[in-house]
């Protein structure tokens, strides 16, 4: 059989043209399906990553899976801000160790403003137990001191702007990317710069909660009233309403019973969400999506596989002469049918890996734009497991798609024997 | 005859399913080594009868017995193998495999017999070695023609190439299928010069088959189908 791969290699050459199309255009369907599936796990990986260490996140009464969205993912606005007594009230709680309080609603050239104390870059992980590190500078000062117009910006901001340390820049009011209202009456320092996470912090722009109180202080409605500026009262830049309040707790033992009390406190609707739940929820949403995308793949594939079927076919005609002249020499219709297997077998061999060449070839070149667009991080890497199997099963609907032609061939082949009736 | 004939044909009869017409032969053998010319116009079942003998079709009633071998007890995969290490195959034309060199195309017996391919390496120390001598004593040693695609060679050419391939590793018996029918007069007899010669050389028996009968004095024995059908069985 071994002297059969020589023949069928050199009968491919022979064919080289149509040859080359049939692995082209399963080398494409290859690229997809794999590329659908590594852009699955890589999404997915980032994702579920991209909030750790957090017990429990804390807003106004939503759904969790909107309450995670603004929070984490800093998508949509808040149905309903909350009072910072609550973020007193827990904070108070012997049970909990610590609370992070976010407010949004602003943004810069549309980057969403956070404002946060500067905890928050020690408290939020990422991607297990990472911290949030710093590339370059500082986190801002907090409090009403000095440090009071003070930014942290994250690597994506710094890099898509083209910001560095001690640039000034102004908050526009509002998250709508053409701003009409701007905060140019208090700009801000750029004091610090985020290393890179593949996490929506990446897309922050981080200043301290009484920032945010002191760049509204003459706004009324949503509209400015007076021109700020002048000597600032620190007493009016208490923040009285926050977004959300990250939550880490003592011991994960009294995650439930928080989660219930907060979700059934009186004085004001609220709900808490478990991060982890509330991720896996979201990505339960977005997997029908995932398997639309992996079934239109698939359907590529099996055109493909069409090709490859169809060019079999219409070679087997023109191929008479030589099944007959192999019979002659000695080949059964076994040689003849391990041949057109073997053929479909390498057809689909060079195509998938072809396909996963020009797969590492596109994520190499598309890895800047993902990231800059998506903040999708797609490092080169060796195939998954999960991918391997997808490739694998492509070999084997080669081979089987290549049964068809084989069987025809071999029938043919015992009814011609070594003459050719045409 | 004091060897065992490479082939014995008694009383065989053959028809095709659902087709009226039969192929029937009361008496052919041959004898090592030995030639024969059988007449067979188109349409007398010449080709019917090759792929018989060659085990390519299903088996006939009657005795076919090649190298001795019953060919209605062997299996199918028996049957090729018989084919691969016995005999060799020359077809009217379109004899060589267009994506294969020269060599190649003489070398493919080889690839499915082991037997050939000893035979090949003890008469000239490899089967390379064996398909070069050959191809060089057909004169087709040119070096400008080795690299040449086949499809390239002229019809006598590659008439040429057949012979070579049918007889390397020395088969016991040549069956030929009109092999001269696509060339001209002047081509034919150096064609036949050659066929015997190397028939000779590999003590190979030739039976030939053609509707041409202007070749049949060239033969040590002749017969036709018409002649041996009528002979046969009721």
């Amino acid at each position: 059989m071994s002297g059969l791969i020589g023949i069928a290699l050199r009968s491919l050459r022979n064919r080289a043209f149509t040859a080359t199309l049939t692995v082209c255009t399963v080398a494409l369907s290859v690229a997809l399906l794999v590329g659908v599936e590594r852009l699955r796990l890589d999404t997915r990986d980032a994702f579920l990553r991209s909030v750790s260490g957090t017990d429990l996140i804390v807003g106004a009464r939503s759904h969790p899976v909107q309450l995670l969205l603004y929070s984490v993912f800093r998508l949509g606005d808040p149905t309903n801000n909350l009072g910072w007594d609550n973020a007193l009230r827990l904070r108070a709680d012997p049970r909990v160790a610590w609370v992070i309080p976010i407010a949004l609603g602003d943004a810069h050239q549309g980057f969403r403003v956070v404002g946060t104390e500067p905890d928050y870059f020690d408290r939020i992980r990422y991607a297990g137990d990472r911290a949030l590190a710093f590339q370059s500078g500082r986190a801002f000062a907090g409090g009403t001191g000095d440090g009071l117009f003070e930014a942290v910006i994250g690597a994506d901001v710094a890099s898509k702007l083209g910001y560095a340390l001690g640039q000034s820049i102004v908050v526009a009011h509002g998250t709508a990317r053409v701003a009409l209202q701007k905060h140019d009456d208090r700009p801000f320092t750029v004091v610090g710069i985020l290393a890179r996470s593949g996490t929506p912090s990446d897309q922050g722009v981080f200043v301290s909660l009484q920032a945010i109180e002191a760049i509204h202080l003459n706004w009324r409605g949503g509209t400015r009233v007076s021109k700020g500026g002048g000597v600032i009262d620190p007493a009016q830049l208490q923040p009285r309403t926050v977004s959300a309040l990250f939550v880490g707790l003592k011991s994960r033992m009294a995650t439930f019973a928080i989660q219930r009390e907060v979700n059934e406190a009186r004085e004001e609707p609220l709900t808490a969400i478990l991060p982890g739940v509330a991720l896996q929820q979201l990505w339960g949403l977005l997997g029908n999506v995932e398997r639309a995308l992996k079934l239109a793949a698939a359907a590529v594939v099996a055109a493909a596989l069409m090709v490859l079927l169809t060019t079999t076919l219409a070679s087997l005609n023109e191929r008479r002469r030589e099944m007959a002249i192999l019979r002659s020499v000695g080949a059964g219709p076994r040689h003849v049918f391990a041949l057109l297997v073997m053929e479909a077998g390498g057809l689909a061999l060079a195509g998938a890996v072809l396909g996963l060449a020009l797969l590492a070839l596109a994520l190499q070149l598309a890895a800047p734009w993902l990231q800059a667009s998506y903040g999708l991080f797609v490092p080169a890497r060796w195939p998954a497991i999960e991918e391997l199997k997808l490739v694998a099963g492509v070999l084997l609907a080669g081979v089987v798609v290549g049964l068809l032609p084989a069987v025809l061939a071999w029938r043919r082949s015992v009814q011609d024997g070594m003459t050719v009736r045409t | 005859m004091s060897k065992a004939p490479v082939l014995e044909i008694r009383d065989l009869v053959f028809s095709w399913p659902g087709r009226a017409w039969h192929l029937r032969l009361a008496d052919l053998s041959l004898a090592p080594g030995e030639t024969l010319f059988l007449h067979g116009p188109s349409g007398t079942g010449k080709s019917t009868l090759l792929n018989l003998i060659a085990g390519t079709l299903a088996k006939p009633g009657g005795v076919l017995r090649v190298c001795g071998r019953d060919l209605a007890s062997l299996s199918g995969a028996a049957r090729d193998r018989l084919r691969a290490d016995h005999l060799g195959i020359i077809f009217q034309q379109f004899n060589l495999l267009p994506f294969l060199s020269m060599r190649e195309n003489v070398l493919l017996p080889c690839r499915f017999s082991r037997r050939r391919s000893q035979a090949a390496q003890q008469r000239f120390g490899s089967p390379l070695k064996a398909a070069e001598t050959l191809l060089q004593r057909l004169g087709l040693g040119d070096a400008a023609l080795r690299n040449a695609p086949v499809v390239e060679l002229s019809v006598g050419q590659q008439q040429r190439v057949a012979v070579a391939r049918a007889l390397i590793g020395a088969p016991d018996l040549v069956l030929a299928d009109e092999p001269t029918s696509a060339l001209d007069t002047a081509l034919r007899d150096e064609f036949l010069d050659l066929l015997f010669a190397e028939c000779t050389a590999a003590n190979s028996a030739l039976l030939f088959v053609s509707h041409d009968l202007t070749l049949a004095r060239r033969f040590a024995r002749q017969s036709s189908l018409a002649r041996l059908s009528q002979g046969a069985v009721a």
